[in-house]
């Protein structure tokens, strides 16, 4: 724990992080940026279980192993999403979202 | 002293993710990614989390991050300025997340929570044991799932990156 | 008195009519013939055994002529709201029968020549049957709305035959032309029957006739506008019947009818469908006598008198023959209208509806006559115009004895049948109306001046000029005129009064010297001044043309009738209140329509943009759902 800021900040600092995470995914228009900002939620909810089990429940190691967890399913996902980027630019040579509406109307 | 320096480390996290998102250039962002995951990594530090922040770093500015960066130099017109999206989207993607912040932190500063003062953290030790214990609460079976999923997604990364055979191989060949 | 063999009559032309339409591509022309004339023959005989029965054996008892009628239930709407269908047999419906199936079989025997090669021949026999059908279940009709089916069934009948010859455009415009104005007749005709039905409380014939039954004693109850509704009701159905018996001013249609083939022209719109308005005011008579005190009568006597002359002045100018023939039939049935207008009905009081239905019963003789030897004529010569024809004696012996026959009976020349007939309504016109009794006076000369101008156009004169020499008719079409010449002859001897009255008590005519001797008289100015203008080609008859200047183009022209009702048709109708409603429908209705399909179109083009296809608009809609439901909750759990 750290001393002088308590939980709430940090959760604070953390659902920022998450609604940034948020903006980002809904407003950019590449792949690879929606990718970042995929990373940048997910980052955020990893913070949340660290600190709510610094916080909290200061003896039980479940946060920081829930953490360890996440960040290697996050990591697997990097390398499908880079794959199917790839696969998909070597299809239509383009990474732009608007370019992939066959599914539309 | 503590107190200061999570407030810098936070506002680092805070300013790189926003510029991140919000920057037009491929690769300053996928760089503060970075900076912005590095930070994350010493805020770990900062509450004696080391394994973590090693795992963090390691993990994900070490492996992530260079992925995509891989990623980013096998696309074209990497020097070219990304095309944003409309006025209209983004300004209300802004209220929309805006929006939600507000109603989540009011909810969270509305809650009390209760502090201890004395905080015992989990070592490396007890991450190892724990993370191959088959007892009670025990980790081995998400362990072992990990590494069937990582198998499996570098398989599936591996074919799917692939693509279809080229035909004019066998056209040669006749 | 057993009624079921009169089913008979109008069942058999329906099975000749089925049997012709259903087989009628297996079956040859001539056994086609064979089997229509057979039918009617039959057909026939039964309506002379039944007339016998009915008028010497049954029919009478206690000196009044019964009524015999046989009803079925055919729908039923409510309990007092019912169609019957069924026969009814009294003293005019037999004379029709006997009518009807007798001109039709010789105008059957007729067709078999004078349709001889023609493609439809089957065909004809056929619509004929059919026709002959209609017109029979009309004459037996025991209530207001079967004869209104029959009604129509007889206006359809016509508006096929008119049409026969179905790739003229003239003989198309004149079916439709027949058709159209009969069935606005018949609008009145419904109405009226309408009016009459619910202020009697009744549709029957029986009913409505009684003297003391509800209708006829009831009659001044209702009243709308200053005469009684069952009057209206009456103007109405009378109406109905101007338009089918081509009264003025609904006879726009029986002069463009004769597009038609010659024996159409024969059966229908002289000797039987025309006479249809006449029955149905005859039929109805007692309550056009009682109510209102005989106002309707009035009415239908001066609208009969008023045809007749109109119908007469125009008939002395035209040049095609059977246009002659048809303005002479509606000239003789406004006779028969008139002679109805102006009767009374107890006793002798009823000797205008006597001569009324004895004028019916010749003029289909002579007239159905007339039409044949025409059609004879224009079989010979190929063409329908006076000015082709002349000489014609020489070559036609038998049609010209006949012609001649029909033309001194139409004239009203004695011992012929009409003159029989005419000298009645006459006699009854001037017991009533004098006024009306002048202008009868003055239309038989003009008959008398017309027919003979007709029969000397054709007869005598100078010989036409004739690619090939005309020759006789062959029998089958010189044996109904022969035939039809002997009735001309004789049937004016018939006592009439004595089996058809007013009252259906019969009652002794009696023979007035001076109206007879008037009558015969103008009869034979009018063939004098016939003889000197038209006997020989010379330049009398232009230069009375010429004379008469600006009416005789009127009257050539049939007073500009036709004119006037298309002027009023486009200008007022098509104009005026079909336009004005299409733009409502095209602009108004459709355009609502349209839009609201429209509407939805563009609304949905709009919608469809929800799902582009990218994943980042779900999940900015899946942001925006979950931000406002946090939202929503948070609120809702405040505490």
């Amino acid at each position: 724990m750290i001393p002088g800021i308590g939980l709430n900040e940090v959760l604070i600092v953390s659902t920022l992080l998450f609604f940034i995470g948020v903006y980002g995914f809904i407003t950019r228009t590449n792949l690879i940026s929606m990718l970042i900002s995929v990373e940048l939620c997910l980052n955020a909810a990893v913070l949340n279980f660290v600190f709510i089990n610094k916080y909290l429940y200061p003896d039980k190691p479940e946060g920081v192993m829930y953490a360890l967890f996440i960040i290697a399913v996050a990591a697997a996902e990097t390398a499908l999403v880079v794959a199917i980027i790839v696969n998909l630019y070597k299809k239509i040579n383009s990474v732009e979202v608007h370019d992939m509406d066959t599914l539309k109307y | 002293m503590e107190a200061v320096l999570f407030y810098i480390i936070s506002a680092i996290i805070l300013g790189t993710g926003m510029a991140a998102v919000a920057s037009r250039h491929m690769m300053r962002s996928v760089i503060f990614l970075l900076f912005a995951l590095l930070a994350l990594a010493g805020l770990y530090f900062l509450v004696d989390f080391n394994f973590l922040g090693a795992v963090q770093l390691t993990v994900y500015a070490g492996g992530i991050v260079v992925l995509i960066i891989f990623s980013v130099l096998l696309i074209h017109h990497i020097e070219s300025k990304l095309s944003e999206a409309s006025k209209s989207r983004k300004w209300m993607s802004a209220l929309l997340s805006l929006g939600g912040a507000i109603a989540f932190i009011y909810v969270i500063i509305q809650n009390v929570f209760p502090a201890y003062a004395e905080s015992t953290t989990t070592t490396t030790k007890t991450v190892g044991e724990k993370l191959l214990d088959y007892g009670e609460g025990g980790f081995i079976l998400p362990f072992e799932v990990i590494s069937i999923l990582l198998l499996a997604s570098m398989i599936g990364a591996i074919v799917i990156a692939k693509g279809e055979p080229k035909q004019t191989i066998k056209a040669n060949e006749e | 008195m057993n009624l079921n063999y009169i089913y008979l009559i109008p069942a058999i032309p329906l099975l000749v009519f089925f049997v012709l339409g259903i087989f009628f591509q297996k079956i040859k022309p001539a056994i086609s013939g064979w089997i229509g004339v057979a039918g009617m023959a039959v057909s026939a005989l039964i309506s002379y055994i039944a007339a016998y029965h009915y008028f010497f054996v049954y029919g009478k008892k206690d000196g009044i002529y019964q009524t015999f009628i046989s009803n079925n239930r055919w729908i039923n709407f409510t309990d007092t709201l019912h169609i019957n269908m069924g026969v009814y047999v009294d003293t005019i419906s037999i004379m029709m029968l006997v009518v009807v199936t007798t001109i039709s079989l010789m105008v059957l025997i007729y067709s078999r020549g004078y349709m001889k090669g023609d493609t439809g021949y089957t065909k004809f026999f056929a619509f004929l049957s059919l026709f002959s059908f209609s017109m029979l279940g009309l004459v037996l009709a025991t209530n207001l709305f079967q004869i209104y089916i029959f009604w129509e069934l007889v206006g359809v009948s016509s508006f096929l035959l008119i049409g026969y010859y179905y790739t003229k455009p003239s003989a198309i415009a004149a079916a439709k032309k027949a058709f159209i104005v009969t069935r606005f007749a018949d609008f009145g005709f419904l109405i009226g029957i309408l009016i009459t039905g619910y202020y009697s409380g009744t549709f029957n014939f029986t009913e409505l006739n009684d003297p003391q039954g509800f209708a006829i004693s009831n009659w001044a109850a209702s009243s709308f506008l200053g005469l009684s509704t069952l009057a209206w009701g009456l103007i109405l159905i009378f109406i109905g019947g101007a338009g089918k018996s081509a009264m003025f001013p609904l006879h726009i249609w029986l002069p463009d009818a004769m597009e038609g083939p010659t024996p159409v022209s024969a059966l229908i719109h002289a000797a039987t469908m025309v006479v249809a308005g006449v029955f149905l005011v005859a039929r109805l008579f007692p309550m056009f006598f009682f109510i209102e005190h005989g106002f309707v009568l009035n009415i239908v006597a001066y609208v009969g008198a008023f045809s007749a002359l109109f119908a007469a002045i125009i008939a002395i100018t035209q040049t095609d023959i059977k246009r002659v023939l048809a303005f002479s039939t509606m000239s003789q049935i406004g006779y028969m209208m008139l002679a109805l207008g102006v009767s009374g009905y107890y006793g002798e009081n009823g000797l205008g509806y006597m001569a009324s239905m004895f004028h019916l019963f010749t003029h289909a003789m002579f007239k159905g006559l007339l039409f044949l030897g025409a059609g004879s004529v224009i079989h010979a010569v190929h063409s329908n115009y006076l000015k082709d024809m002349g000489g014609l004696r020489k070559h036609m012996p038998i049609t010209h004895i006949t012609f001649l026959a029909a033309t001194l009976a139409i004239a009203g020349v004695p011992p012929f049948a009409g003159f029989w007939s005419k000298d009645e309504i006459l006699v009854a016109a001037y017991e009533h109306n004098p006024f009306i009794y002048v202008i009868g006076v003055l239309v038989a000369g003009l008959t008398a001046v017309y027919m003979f101008r007709l029969y000397f156009g054709i007869f005598w004169g100078k010989e036409g000029t004739y690619a090939q020499a005309p020759k006789e008719s062959p029998l089958s079409m010189t044996i109904p005129l022969m035939i039809l010449a002997l009735f001309s002859l004789t049937a004016g001897f018939i006592p009439f009064s004595q089996y058809i009255s007013a009252d259906k008590a019969g009652f002794i005519a009696h023979f007035h010297w001076d109206k007879a001797l008037i009558a015969v008289g103008v009869a034979l100015v009018g063939i004098f001044m016939a003889w000197v203008i038209y006997k020989k080609e010379n330049g009398k008859s232009d230069k009375l043309a010429n004379a008469f200047g600006v009416f005789y183009k009127w009257a050539y022209h049939k007073f500009y009738m036709d004119e006037l009702y298309l002027f009023i048709t486009r200008s007022i109708i098509f104009k005026g209140i079909a336009a004005p409603i299409a733009f409502v429908d095209k602009k108004v209705v459709d355009a609502t329509m349209e839009g609201i399909g429209n509407k939805t179109v563009w609304l949905s083009k709009k919608i469809k943009h929800l799902q582009s296809g990218r994943i980042q608009d779900y999940a900015y809609a899946f942001v925006v759902g979950v931000v406002i439901l946090s939202m929503i909750f948070i609120y809702l759990n405040k505490s």
